[in-house]
């Protein structure tokens, strides 16, 4: 098991050596006092991850853990290279898939897996939306197995949440230990907002006229990503707006406003496609607005994600992933696919079941850790349950090793301990290029030896570092700035006070 | 903006300002009841009025005690206007276009209702009641600060301001027609001692017993409250007061909005004029209690004026 500050060897690895000496010096109960401090900070930012199906508290808080998790500028230089190739040959496939589907004539993807998948969007075929980008924000979740060996275990491709948590985590260490990060360069993430706001305005229509207007469109306050919608749509400075707010008129997209209507050019939409536009979907939809895939096919609208970018990151799909970087990029994948037998398969079927108590499988179509079951931690009894259920209907169902994924460090009431993690790092492809923001969401599995890290179910979050070069020309020049700094002298005039 | 958003600003506002109110009204209402008026065990039937939920209230209570009152106007789930039902409604709106608030307009309402969750039925005990309605004020009294100081002077500022100021006028209307209410059944006589408190209770209510000595420089008499809270402007509850600042934030929004005015625009100015053109004695001739009965109409006509001009 690898220890991201610990190493293999015991051995501090040189990125954790400002962790591991600040946790030397810091008592337990000033991490008690800041761990507190930390949870009602989060709860006056309102915060909150709201589960609604579980009753009790409907806005809870996701455990945040006070230990930053630190990656050294090395190692994310790889992963980043990585995580735009896999991005780059992922876009690739939505745009081949729905046009000219060369991959498939070439047999490097069964066509079936592909075109009856229930994410394939019928409406979207022979349609190439503006830019050429259908996942304008990809969440690449990544695990780590040892110093150099990074696995990708899954794409998200659709809607994906979390982009606030890692800008919020940073906030509240930033409040909490301003000493901490005067002592390490870590590279900011603070411009997140700003870089999806222009890969949004890149995809504008060739139509809009001038700056874009964009919108990010929400289901509402009862979504459990609520809060992040309201956090990007702030940050950015564009309008939140729920499909009440909207309407289609001639192929055009409005929102309603104390003026009328007004035109809408992008929609950064955090709705599920199923819900985006009753005409087009789910006729049931509350959530959705009626016409807008006429208006996006009329090339009057660019929404992001893309409708029908799913059938990216199907579990049944992520082996071609691989296969996909090779075939448009030309490349070998520098991120690895963790190995994964596809139940649909008979051979593979047998090797699953026989093999259950070693493995992790899960759904397909199941996401947020539900449904699925750890081989290693299940009981025999749950083991025989799910063996049942995967018989019935092996094409649910995939299959991977337990990766035994790295600890860092997380302060929990037993003290300092190493608790499993994995990363979500979220890549902005726009029509001009990718953008990446130096490191992403770390979640953490927040009990002893527990590989969940799902914060639907109690899985936590911490702060991840990138460490910036260390670079000896800025840091000559910042030691001059505060010479001079020290040199002047307060120029203020005095306050006037009262006479009396 | 969107009409969503200005129609959720506008009633975060009303919503704040009306448990400040319900929360004044309470106060007044326990102050009164001790004084022994009403039908035995009905005292609090005139606050109930005075917070325009009589229907709901005698749909679920037969007597309006103080222990019935209480419960009903702060903490009942069942009452659309509730102390608590106002917080929550005014948090759900906050909640639904955080992004048009200021973070200290968010904390205000947000940390409200986080310490309103902690409540108990002990809090509205009669003991302490005072306490739990002071906490109250000062949440409102700490939005109102938020808002007045934070938020940019746009559109977003005036619908809020216009929430507030609307809300308000409708509650200085209902709060001086407890008295007329009253009067009905227990009454004793103009002029007695227990006249003498009941309008000063009133005044306390809003927080104007002071402001009254440093105006009238008299004793209270009915017709001074009732132009206190009707005409003077230095007063910033009165009705014509709170109808200067919505005329006020009327001007600014079709400013705002290139010249464009409607309907709700004229009935402000018409409320607004008439307000002028009268004074005190000419209400008491006409009738008080009638006039106040055509403002809290009038008031609610303009709310939904502003609904169809701007909201929908």
């Amino acid at each position: 098991m690898f220890d991201e500050m610990h190493g293999q060897d015991g051995q501090i690895r040189a990125a954790f050596h400002t962790v591991r000496d600040w946790l030397a010096a810091t008592p337990r109960a000033v991490l008690e006092a800041k761990q507190a401090e930390a949870e009602r900070l989060f709860r006056r930012i309102g915060i909150t991850f709201a589960v609604y199906s579980e009753g009790g508290d409907p806005e809870r808080l996701i455990p945040f853990d006070i230990i930053p998790r630190v990656l050294g500028s090395e190692e994310w230089a790889h992963l980043e290279r990585g995580l735009r190739q896999r991005t780059a040959a992922l876009n690739a496939f939505l745009n081949d898939v729905y046009g000219k589907r060369e991959i498939l004539q070439a047999g490097k993807v069964p066509a079936a897996l592909v075109l009856a998948n229930p994410a394939y969007c019928q409406h979207m075929v022979g349609f190439t939306p503006p830019g050429g980008v259908f996942t304008h924000v990809a969440g690449i979740d990544v695990v780590r197995i040892g110093p150099e060996d990074f696995y990708v275990l899954e794409d998200n491709c659709r809607t994906p949440s979390g982009v606030s948590y890692m800008i919020e985590d940073r906030e509240v260490m930033m409040r909490l230990f301003p000493d901490l990060f005067s002592r390490a360069s870590v590279a900011p993430i603070s411009r997140y907002p700003e870089d999806l706001l222009e890969t949004l305005c890149s995809v504008a229509p060739e139509r809009c006229e001038g700056a874009p207007t964009v919108a990010l469109l929400t289901p509402g306050q009862y979504n459990s990503a609520y809060y992040e919608h309201t956090f990007l749509a702030d940050e950015m400075g564009v309008e939140l707006v729920e499909g009440v707010d909207l309407v289609v008129e001639n192929e055009v997209v409005y929102k309603r406003t104390t003026q009328g209507l007004k035109r809408v050019d992008v929609l950064y939409r955090r709705v599920d496609d199923d819900y985006l536009d009753p005409e087009a979907f789910r006729p049931d939809s509350m959530l959705g607005v009626a016409g807008l895939m006429g208006a996006y096919r009329a090339g009057n609208v660019a929404i992001a994600n893309a409708p029908g970018a799913g059938v990216a990151d199907d579990k049944a799909i992520y082996v071609y992933v691989p296969e996909m970087i090779r075939f448009y990029l030309g490349e070998e994948p520098i991120l690895k696919n963790v190995p994964t037998w596809d139940c649909a398969d008979p051979d593979a079927l047998a090797y699953v079941l026989d093999h259950l108590e070693e493995l992790v499988v899960k759904e397909t179509r199941g996401s947020g850790g539900s449904g699925m079951l750890v081989g290693p931690h299940a009981s025999a009894q749950r083991r025989a349950d799910f063996a049942l259920k995967l018989r019935a209907n092996p094409s649910a169902y995939i299959a991977q090793p337990t990766l035994p994924l790295s600890t860092c460090p997380t302060f929990g009431p037993e003290g300092v301990a190493g608790r499993h993690v994995d990363l979500r790092p979220f890549v902005l492809c726009g029509g001009d290029g990718i953008r990446i923001v130096p490191g992403g969401l770390t979640r953490v599995a927040m009990t002893k030896g527990s590989l969940v890290v799902n914060s639907s179910q109690g899985g936590g979050t911490k702060d991840t570092w990138v460490l910036m070069e260390p670079d000896p020309q800025s840091q000559s020049q910042s030691q001059s700035l505060s010479q001079s700094k020290s040199k002047s002298r307060p120029s203020g005039s005095q306050r006037q006070s009262q006479g009396r | 903006m969107l009409s969503r958003t200005a129609d959720s600003m506008f009633w975060l506002a009303r919503y704040m300002e009306r448990m400040d109110y319900l929360a004044r009204l309470l106060e007044a209402a326990q102050r009164m009841s001790g004084m022994g008026m009403g039908e035995d065990g009905d005292e609090w039937g005139p606050a109930i009025i005075a917070a325009g939920c009589e229907g709901p209230f005698f749909a679920h209570y037969d007597k309006a005690d103080a222990a019935n009152a209480v419960r009903f106007l702060a903490w009942d789930t069942e009452n659309p206007c509730s102390i608590r039902n106002c917080l929550e409604r005014a948090r759900a709106n906050a909640r639904a276009m955080r992004t048009a608030l200021t973070r200290d307009m968010w904390n205000a309402v947000n940390e409200a209702w986080l310490e309103a969750r902690t409540l108990t039925a002990e809090d509205f005990s009669p003991a302490h009641l005072p306490k739990t309605l002071d906490w109250v004020k000062g949440k409102a009294t700490l939005f109102n600060g938020a808002y007045a100081s934070t938020m940019l002077r746009n559109d977003a500022y005036w619908f809020t301001r216009l929430g507030a100021v609307l809300e308000r006028a409708d509650n200085t209307a209902r709060i001086l027609d407890v008295k007329y209410h009253l009067l009905l059944p227990g009454y004793s006589g103009v002029g007695g001692m227990l006249d003498y408190y009941q309008w000063t209770s009133i005044l306390q209510a809003v927080s104007a017993v002071r402001a009254y000595r440093w105006i009238y420089k008299d004793k209270v008499s009915p017709l001074n409250v009732a132009d206190l809270l009707i005409f003077r402007t230095e007063l910033p509850r009165s009705l014509k007061a709170c109808y200067g600042e919505i005329v006020d934030s009327f001007t600014c929004l079709a400013a705002a909005y290139g010249g464009v005015r409607g309907e709700c625009h004229d009935l402000a100015d018409a409320i607004n004029q008439k307000l002028a053109t009268q004074d005190i004695a000419a209400v008491f001739a006409g009738g008080l209690h009638e006039f106040l009965t055509q403002m809290i109409e009038d008031t609610a006509d303009l709310g939904d004026a502003v609904a169809r001009f701007y909201l929908r």
